[in-house]
């Protein structure tokens, strides 16, 4: 028996004009995720898109898995094709496929849709003539149309006829790339990976930064976040990093800049130094994990004076988010037993022990001017060292 | 004649361990030796006959099963002379970590139905505290004996805190983070003096192949040693039981090791600790170490900002250092580049504030900047050189909290 992945697209459906555009990178994502596993035959029709396996040897749960994290996905199901598009196949087909389901199952109903309007048996006439089979097939079953424990689907379509149990909750959002490009700031926390997570949901591209200070900083601090991406990869596809050598600069904060604004100018070049690497890679934003109050760089003034450093729209998604709404979410995507490893991180190093909470901007822009950054700025950018990350 | 010779020349480097000193960044300065050792010449080509020549299962009995088994009672012979010990009283383990849980749960469930409490130093290494903090979520009451200000544990502490219902002592031989060498024959004396049934354990992981340790007048009933600080394998260890002691076994299987440990023995990493242990040479080693270490303090003092934190009387081997107000481990980073490797405080208790550190009287920041060089045969001048330049330059140039 042949079996196949039927999976329903989800907002895309309400765009119109743009569909067949957003579905096509959808197609294309759902491609690059099955990637290593083997041929597939991926097509679209009736909103709904079929993969088919070409070889025998083919992990289907692991295929579901990762079609499970593509973004853009409503739902999807396991089904069996129907070796034809009759009533015979389709009676003969649904006992063995779903036998261990229907087998462990109290209570069952059948649905039929049935898309083909020339197929001879119309909707009502298929449930109740495959119910007939299921009952006397697997007598211990109870119909109950309004709770079953399994629901069983025939789908009649133009050109096949399927079988399947209920369909899996889908990642959700936009297909990644469909939104445009933008570039997520990295650190090695909890909060970073959950931000590039939410926004890839939304159907962004991303390239992310990531700031190292050696020998402040560890070569593992860069090691854990390159698997963090590659967790964040499995969702939001292929990325690039660009690691910014960071020492000198903050030495030359830590030299010549007010010790209580330090963490606020090293945001702002951070901002600005990200915002160039953004640029030349064609992003039309920038993503970081900051949550309004979390800690003192994170306050209703210093976001004020951080932002003012770019000119570029940054997108918080954390920023109305308690910890623990975090942390949830770093837990599904699995990068938080990663990002509690303790390496130190880049925003770590210096911390002054009054941070100013309530920073003036025109004082902040001064020292930040009077210290003079641009030609380390300038150095840095030109040693960007670039890692390419693929899903894990 | 050529590949010959070519042979021969790779030999003699490696016999000289050059090849040591030559890793994947070119010229290294190894001083962390009491994480792990790089594994000698010997053992390691004892380690590779085993596994490719002499791969028989010490339980078979065709005569590859007896070949193995002999490297097996050679090896637990070595050790067991190493401890001046009899050899059937050695249990070889996984490591130093299984020998001390073995140690503790061991001794306490033999005991559970008369005897609960158990009394540990607050220095220990982590398998013993965490092995300590387990059985006092099972019921066991466990009393923890604070390091005097010298760093060292005294007997009567330990002696004030032993009752008749005391299972076991377990007090360590030499400590990973400073080199206190504990009074540990005194304490187990007194011990034994106000209850005699009360077992006693030393953690010897740190001392083993350093000092002469002879179990019987230590007055210990199990002592940890461990292979992987002693120039072979990770991954092989030993507890010596006195005879006569019970132990509850922590796992079931086979007739391995008196039921002790069972299962298949890790006879490469076994035989390989066998012959390391016949290269000890606890004299000669400890007079070179003497002298490093003694050539480490002064050129070490010699640097403003830095402090020696390990007593005058510690173990050669360990010596911590305070480096100004640099971070460990970002110096430890800053050394590393430069090919020089030391650990911070000690490698186990990774970013926790170290409790032995603040028993000898640091504060929180002085702990945060300590650095702990640990030596072993093969370092030489050069290397404290590189370390003490490398110091010198981190402080130098590196921020200050």
């Amino acid at each position: 028996m042949k079996e196949i992945i039927l999976i329903k697209d989800g907002e895309i459906v309400l765009k119109g004009l743009n569909r067949r555009q957003f579905e096509d990178v959808l197609k294309k994502n759902i491609r690059i995720a099955l990637h290593e596993l083997g041929r597939f035959e991926i097509t679209s029709a009736q909103s709904t898109i079929t993969v088919k396996p070409l070889s025998e040897d083919i992990d289907l749960d692991e295929v579901c898995d990762r079609v499970g994290r593509v973004f853009g996905i409503v739902s999807y199901s396991r089904a069996a094709l129907c070796e034809e598009k009759s009533m015979e196949s389709v009676l003969a087909t649904a006992p063995v496929y779903l036998e261990k389901q229907l087998r462990k199952a109290k209570t069952f109903k059948v649905e039929a849709k049935r898309s083909d309007k020339k197929f001879p048996l119309k909707s009502p006439e298929i449930s109740r003539e495959l119910g007939g089979v299921l009952l006397s097939k697997f007598p211990h079953l109870r119909v109950d149309v309004h709770h079953p424990d399994v629901t069983v689907t025939v789908e009649i379509r133009d050109y096949a006829a399927y079988v399947r149990a209920d369909a899996i909750r889908g990642a959700g959002g936009i297909p990644v790339g469909t939104g445009g490009k933008a570039a997520v700031l990295i650190s090695g926390g909890i909060d970073s990976p959950v931000a590039a997570y939410m926004m890839a949901k939304r159907g962004l591209k991303l390239t992310a930064i990531h700031f190292a200070s050696p020998p402040y900083t560890s070569q593992r601090a860069e090691e854990k976040v390159v698997r963090l991406l590659q967790k964040v990869s499995r969702y939001a596809t292929p990325m690039t990093m660009y690691t910014v050598p960071f020492t000198e600069i903050q030495e030359k904060l830590r030299d010549d800049c007010p010790e209580e604004l330090f963490t606020i100018i090293m945001r702002r070049l951070m901002m600005q130094m990200a915002e160039r690497i953004a640029k030349d890679n064609g992003c039309a934003a920038l993503i970081t994990g900051e949550s309004l109050g979390q800690v003192a760089s994170q306050t209703i003034g210093a976001l004020g004076c951080t932002d003012e450093a770019t000119d570029m729209v940054v997108f918080r998604p954390l920023i109305g988010m308690d910890k623990q709404e975090i942390i949830d979410i770093s837990y599904k995507i699995d990068t938080y037993e990663t990002s509690i490893e303790p390496y130190e991180d880049c925003c770590t190093v210096f911390t002054p022990k009054h941070p100013r909470t309530k920073p003036i901007l025109k004082f902040v822009k001064a020292a930040q001017e009077q210290a003079g950054f641009e030609p380390l700025i300038e150095k840095a950018l030109q040693n960007l060292k670039v890692t390419q990350i693929y899903p894990e | 004649m050529f590949i010959l010779s070519l042979y021969f020349f790779e030999q003699m480097l490696y016999n000289n361990y050059i090849c040591i000193k030559w890793g994947a960044k070119g010229l290294e300065h190894y001083l962390d030796n009491s994480a792990t050792t790089a594994v000698s010449a010997a053992a390691a080509d004892k380690a590779y006959q085993v596994m490719t020549r002499l791969y028989g299962n010490p339980s078979s009995l065709h005569s590859m099963g007896m070949d193995a088994e002999r490297e097996l009672t050679q090896a637990r012979a070595a050790v067991a002379a190493q401890l001046h010990a009899s050899p059937a009283e050695i249990t070889f383990t996984s490591g130093g970590t299984e020998a001390n849980n073995l140690a503790l749960f061991g001794a306490a469930y033999a005991n559970m139905r008369v005897r609960r409490k158990i009394v540990i130093s607050a220095v220990e290494h982590s398998s013993v505290l965490e092995a300590a903090r387990r059985l006092e979520d099972e019921g066991f009451a466990v009393e923890r004996i604070a390091p005097r200000p010298d760093g060292r544990i005294h007997p009567d502490d330990v002696a004030a805190a032993v009752d008749k219902n005391t299972a076991l002592v377990s007090v360590m031989l030499v400590n990973n983070e400073t080199g206190a060498v504990m009074p540990v024959a005194d304490i187990f004396e007194a011990v034994k003096e106000k209850n005699p049934q009360t077992l006693c354990h030393t953690d010897a992981v740190q001392a083993f192949g350093k000092l002469d340790i002879k179990a019987r007048s230590l007055g210990a009933d199990c002592i940890t040693v461990s292979g992987h600080k002693v120039h072979a394998p990770k991954g092989v260890g030993a507890l010596w039981v006195k005879k006569g002691v019970r132990l509850i076994a922590r796992q079931y299987g086979g007739e391995q090791e008196r039921r002790l440990r069972p299962g298949t023995e890790n006879l490469p990493g076994i035989a390989a600790l066998g012959v390391a242990c016949g290269e000890f040479d606890i004299a000669a080693n400890g007079a070179a170490v003497t002298a490093l270490n003694r050539y480490a303090r002064e050129r070490l003092t010699a640097i403003e900002g830095v402090t020696v934190n390990s007593p005058e009387a510690a173990l050669p081997y360990v010596l911590s250092i305070t480096a100004g107000r640099v971070r460990s481990e970002t110096m430890l980073h800053f050394l590393a580049e430069r090919g020089v490797y030391v650990s911070s405080g000690s490698a186990c208790a990774k970013g926790k504030p170290s409790h032995v550190l603040q028993a000898l009287g640091l504060s929180r920041e002085q702990a945060d900047s300590t650095l702990r060089v640990s030596f072993c045969k093969y370092n030489t001048v050069e290397d404290i050189d590189a370390l003490c330049e490398g110091i010198a330059a981190g402080l130098r140039t590196l921020a200050h909290r």
